[in-house]
């Protein structure tokens, strides 16, 4: 044991009071809450999330049953009212919680993971890898996204998990333009050179040394992402491109306008989809507003205090 | 080509460099302007030495850093460690052997660690790829007595720190603390001591003496204040644009400087003790190496240039034992009435002084 | 002693976050004669750079001057409005900058930041311009060719010497520096020390010098002022400082300089790091790290107490000195 020790220094500076070594999640649940978008944000997640898991908590009618008046408009029985033939519009609402979320979620992620590896990978590996990734990645830009899509889904068994893999094909290019950016401008932190230098294989380094310190962009893009994918995927579905045995908004427009709901009468069987992709949409926005908001201090809202001045 | 360092013993060589050269292409692929950062290094590191490589930016010291480290390879020339050639090092058993026996510091506290995990993160890494021999629990303590070792206490406590926690100076002996866990053989010190405050310098400056001594560990000190390297290395390599210009033990060099660029370092170093020595009105500044011809680098700033300076190339030559310079008008020293450099081999001994500077 | 130029009286600045109030620079004074060269010196979180803003009125949220004055030519700059201010900077008093990169705009020409400058401040015409810029290239040493070169096409020590031209357009009485050689390697630094001297035995401004580098400014200063935790620790004429250090701190300053020239000799630093100054230690913001503590040194916050012609914020010269008169 050798005894050749120096004068240690003493305390560091203490940066934030109270933050002895606390995990990212730890701060991370500290800094949601201290920020007001954050906070309405996950507000809104969360209950969308309750109501997607527990529907029948809230909406006592099933959805399928075309059992009612038709095209009745709100009323105490039937908050939203009916549609055309008969089913309660607000247990439609509430039980199409589940599967709209579910395909938001599963794209985002998947187009978000495929980004990340695409996206890292070019920018860490560089050389040929980094300029056929990048011609792969600019290939997917470039290819119209509306048409493709119609072309596909008129081809594929109409239904999810087909709206899943187009939605996911057609979103990842964009997340993995930005990746590589940062990707790029990390390559020169010593940190990344330090690895290379004790031996570390490049795969260790882009999943263990880099994709960890892009969490919070990556969580960004994740949320962006699903801000458009909650909205894209309505609207394909309101084009008659989902499959229309699902109960989701999308479909539930689809149905109404099929329905001529505005015609008929209720037309709240109209808007009410299309206000919860919005309130969603919203959800995840205010989230990822708050994203960087928390990784970025000099956005966050200036709140001017006044010191007492004396001359 | 080489002339001193050949004539070194090589018994306790380490690592040899021979015409070690690196070109970087500017522009795009099919540009021809190429940037030389070094060209036809020859230099000679030994066991239990620290030898300083000192240069302005620009000078190639970084580069020649990053070569050793095997960032990238050689243009041109070669490495050996060990009488082995590093660059032809391809199997993972064989890179891992390198790597674990010439790991290297870098120069900012602030961007060498991974802000994502512990300060503990870099240590156990490296000796879990290097140090195999020791099974979890040992690594454990292995790690706990680097950061002993290195002034971090108490080390328990230290290891579980996150790296925004620490003041640079910490940052920087984790940085040799990783360094340590492999039990190197040379640390590569990429200018560890330029971003941190300077009452904060003399802490690691004096680590690194020790480790030389009570680890037995080589340091190649790469930096820019030709001060520090006094204070620290047995010898001293001077580089400007790309070539080495003089080297030789630190005393001599500094004592007797023989290339015009050394001297006119030298008197450019600022000493709050004393008076300023008056300096040449020079205001040039180290070249961009693109595409140069033949000729003396330094011709441009230096008062003694002659009409071969711009058109030979000054290879080095020696000026005292184990000392050369590079350069046409430099005028050796007469030893004992023989010619320099021919007065026998000479071996490396630390001048006496040396060791009790640190205790 | 004719009026002092700059004058600032107990400046203090703050950064006011919503987790601390962080006492940056803590009721600071100091002056400066015309024609004079004061250095400042100090380690990194002393303020010194804090406390340039705040004189130079460019400090922006959170950080503001929280007490004090700073007076320049009779005016306190901090109660001048924007347009007041306007008239008197660059003028009168102008700033160069620590990376040149940085406050030089990489898309324009030299001269045509010089003419934005110019312009910014009075009106002149074209030609005045071109033959004022020309002249300040001049003056430091630069072709007046390079007015139609771009930034990155200069060299890094050239790069910084167009910064000073670019401070000298109007002839100011006072030119503020914040660490404008750190960028610079050993004899490009030396080179623009010796320039800058020789510009104000010249044209006879002053200069307030911050810099991490004791060393840099050791023969060019008549004054120096060393800094430490947003406090003034030692001031006074500089050769004075340097052969005779009176404050711990100056004194291990000094200490950690390795010498190219003299003898070898160890070298000690100063254990420890700079305070937190949202949480500054009680009493003198030194102790933890004083080789020379004392009891009282633990709650008793020293004032600046004078020895001969410097001053020393230090309870080791309390008994033998006078405070400083509060000015």
């Amino acid at each position: 044991m050798s005894t050749a020790t120096i004068a240690a220094e003493t305390e560091p500076i203490e940066v934030v009071a109270g933050t002895r070594s606390q995990s990212a999640f730890a701060r991370f649940t500290r800094a949601i809450l201290r920020n007001r978008k954050a906070s309405a944000g996950t507000v809104i997640l969360l209950i969308l999330v309750l109501l997607a898991i527990f529907p029948g908590v809230i909406a006592r009618d099933d959805p399928e049953a075309a059992i009612y008046g038709q095209n009745l408009g709100p009323s105490a029985q039937h908050l939203l009212g009916t549609t055309q033939l008969g089913q309660d519009v607000f247990s439609q609402l509430i039980w199409g919680t589940r599967l709209t979320l579910i395909v938001t979620v599963v794209v985002s992620a998947l187009a978000t993971v495929i980004s990340m590896v695409i996206g890292v990978s070019a920018a860490y590996i560089g050389g040929l890898t980094d300029r056929s990734l990048s011609l792969l990645t600019d290939i997917f830009l470039i290819i119209p996204t509306l048409p493709l899509l119609i072309v596909l889904a008129s081809y594929l068994p109409p239904g999810s998990v087909t709206m899943i893999v187009v939605l996911t094909l057609t979103s990842w290019a964009f997340q993995a333009r930005q990746l590589r950016s940062q990707g790029l401008s990390l390559r020169a932190r010593d940190f990344l050179s330090a690895a290379k230098v004790r031996g570390e294989r490049t795969s260790y380094i882009i999943f263990v040394e880099i994709i960890p310190t892009m969490t919070s962009l990556i969580v960004a893009s994740f949320l962006g992402l699903s801000v458009f994918v909650v909205g894209f995927a309505a609207g394909l579905q309101f084009l008659g491109l989902g499959n229309s045995t699902e109960l989701t908004w999308g479909t539930m427009l689809y149905y109404a306008q099929q329905g001529g709901a505005l015609e008929a009468g209720n037309a709240w069987w109209a808007l009410a989809p299309g206000a919860a992709v919005a309130f969603m949409g919203a959800g995840f926005a205010l989230v990822n507003y708050a994203f960087d908001e928390i990784g970025n201090p000099a956005l966050r809202p200036v709140r001017k205090r006044r010191a007492r001045t004396t001359a | 080509m080489i002339s001193t360092p050949a004539t070194v013993a090589d018994d306790n060589v380490l690592l040899r460099t021979t015409g070690l050269t690196r070109h970087f292409r500017l522009g795009g692929l099919l540009s021809r302007r190429m940037l030389h950062a070094v060209d036809d290094l020859d230099m000679v590191i030994h066991e239990r030495e620290i030898v300083a490589l000192v240069g302005e930016s620009g000078s190639g010291k970084t580069t020649v850093a990053r070569l050793l480290a095997m960032i990238y390879p050689p243009t041109r020339g070669d490495i050996l460690y060990r009488g082995r050639s590093v660059h032809k090092l391809h199997s993972r058993k064989d890179v891992l052997w390198y790597r674990g026996e010439v790991p290297m510091v870098f120069q900012d506290p602030y961007s060498a660690m991974n802000p994502v995990f512990r300060v503990a993160h870099g240590v156990m890494r490296n000796l879990k790829l290097h140090r195999r021999d020791l099974d979890g629990a040992q690594q454990r303590e292995e790690a706990e007595r680097v950061f002993d070792i290195v002034g971090l206490n108490p080390a328990a406590d230290m290891l579980r720190k996150f790296p925004y926690e620490m003041s640079g100076g910490q940052r920087q002996r984790v940085g040799f603390a990783q360094a340590l866990a492999v039990r190197p053989k040379l640390i590569l010190a990429d200018e560890p001591v330029s971003m941190l405050d300077v009452s904060i310098r003399a802490g690691i400056l004096n680590m690194m003496a020790r480790l030389r001594a009570e680890e037995e560990t080589s340091i190649l000190y790469i930096t820019h204040d030709i001060a520090s390297a006094r204070y620290v290395a047995d010898r001293i390599i001077v580089m400007y644009a790309g070539h080495a210009v003089e080297q030789g033990p630190t005393e001599v060099v500094l004592s007797r400087p023989k290339h015009p660029y050394t001297r006119l370092l030298l008197s450019a170093v600022p000493d709050p003790r004393e008076k300023a020595v008056p300096v040449s009105a020079d205001s040039g500044e180290p070249p961009r190496v693109i595409d140069p011809g033949e000729g003396c680098r330094f011709r441009q700033r230096c008062p003694y240039a002659i009409d071969k300076c711009a058109t030979v190339t000054p290879l080095p030559r020696p000026m005292g034992p184990a000392h050369d310079a590079a350069c046409h008008v430099a005028v050796p020293d007469v030893v004992d009435g023989d010619e320099a450099g021919t007065a026998g081999e000479w071996r490396r001994t630390p001048a006496p002084a040396d060791q009790s500077l640190f205790g | 002693m004719p009026e002092p130029l700059l004058e600032v009286e107990n400046l203090s600045v703050s950064y006011l976050t919503d987790t601390a109030d962080i006492r940056a620079v803590e009721k600071v004074n100091l002056s400066v004669q015309a024609g004079e060269f004061l250095g400042i010196v100090g380690e990194s979180g002393c303020g010194k750079s804090t406390l340039l803003f705040a004189i130079a009125q460019l400090l922006s949220p959170p950080a503001e001057v929280t007490s004090g004055r700073v007076v320049f030519r009779g005016q306190d700059l901090v109660r001048l409005t924007d347009n007041e201010l306007r008239l008197v900077r660059w003028r009168d008093y102008s700033v160069v900058m620590q990376s040149a990169m940085n406050a030089l705009n990489p898309m324009k020409s030299i001269g045509a930041q010089f003419k934005d400058t110019m312009r910014a401040h009075e009106r002149v015409s074209a030609n005045a311009i071109r033959t004022r810029s020309a002249e300040v290239l001049h003056l430091v040493g630069i072709d007046a060719t390079h007015l139609e070169s771009y930034p990155h096409q200069l060299s890094g020590g050239m790069r910084q010497r167009a910064m000073i031209a670019m401070a000298l357009l109007f002839t100011p009485q006072l030119v503020i520096m914040d660490e404008p050689t750190s960028a610079l390697d050993v004899v490009a630094q030396r080179s623009l020390m010796t320039q800058i001297k020789e510009l104000q035995q010249k044209l006879g401004f002053a200069v307030m010098f911050v810099t991490h580098d004791m060393s840099v400014i050791a023969n060019y200063s008549d004054r120096l002022m060393v800094m430490y935790a947003g406090q003034v620790a030692e001031i006074g004429a500089t050769r004075s400082i340097f052969e005779r250090p009176l404050h711990p701190y100056s004194k291990g300053l000094l200490d950690a300089f390795p010498s190219v020239r003299g003898p070898r000799r160890p070298l000690t630093g100063i254990p420890g790091s700079p305070p937190d100054l949202g949480r500054p230690p009680t009493g003198c913001r030194f102790h933890p790290r004083c080789s020379e503590v004392m009891t009282q040194c633990l709650t008793t916050e020293p004032e600046l107490f004078s020895v001969e012609a410097t001053e020393v914020r230090c309870l080791l010269y309390a008994d033998s000195a006078e405070p400083a008169v509060a000015r």
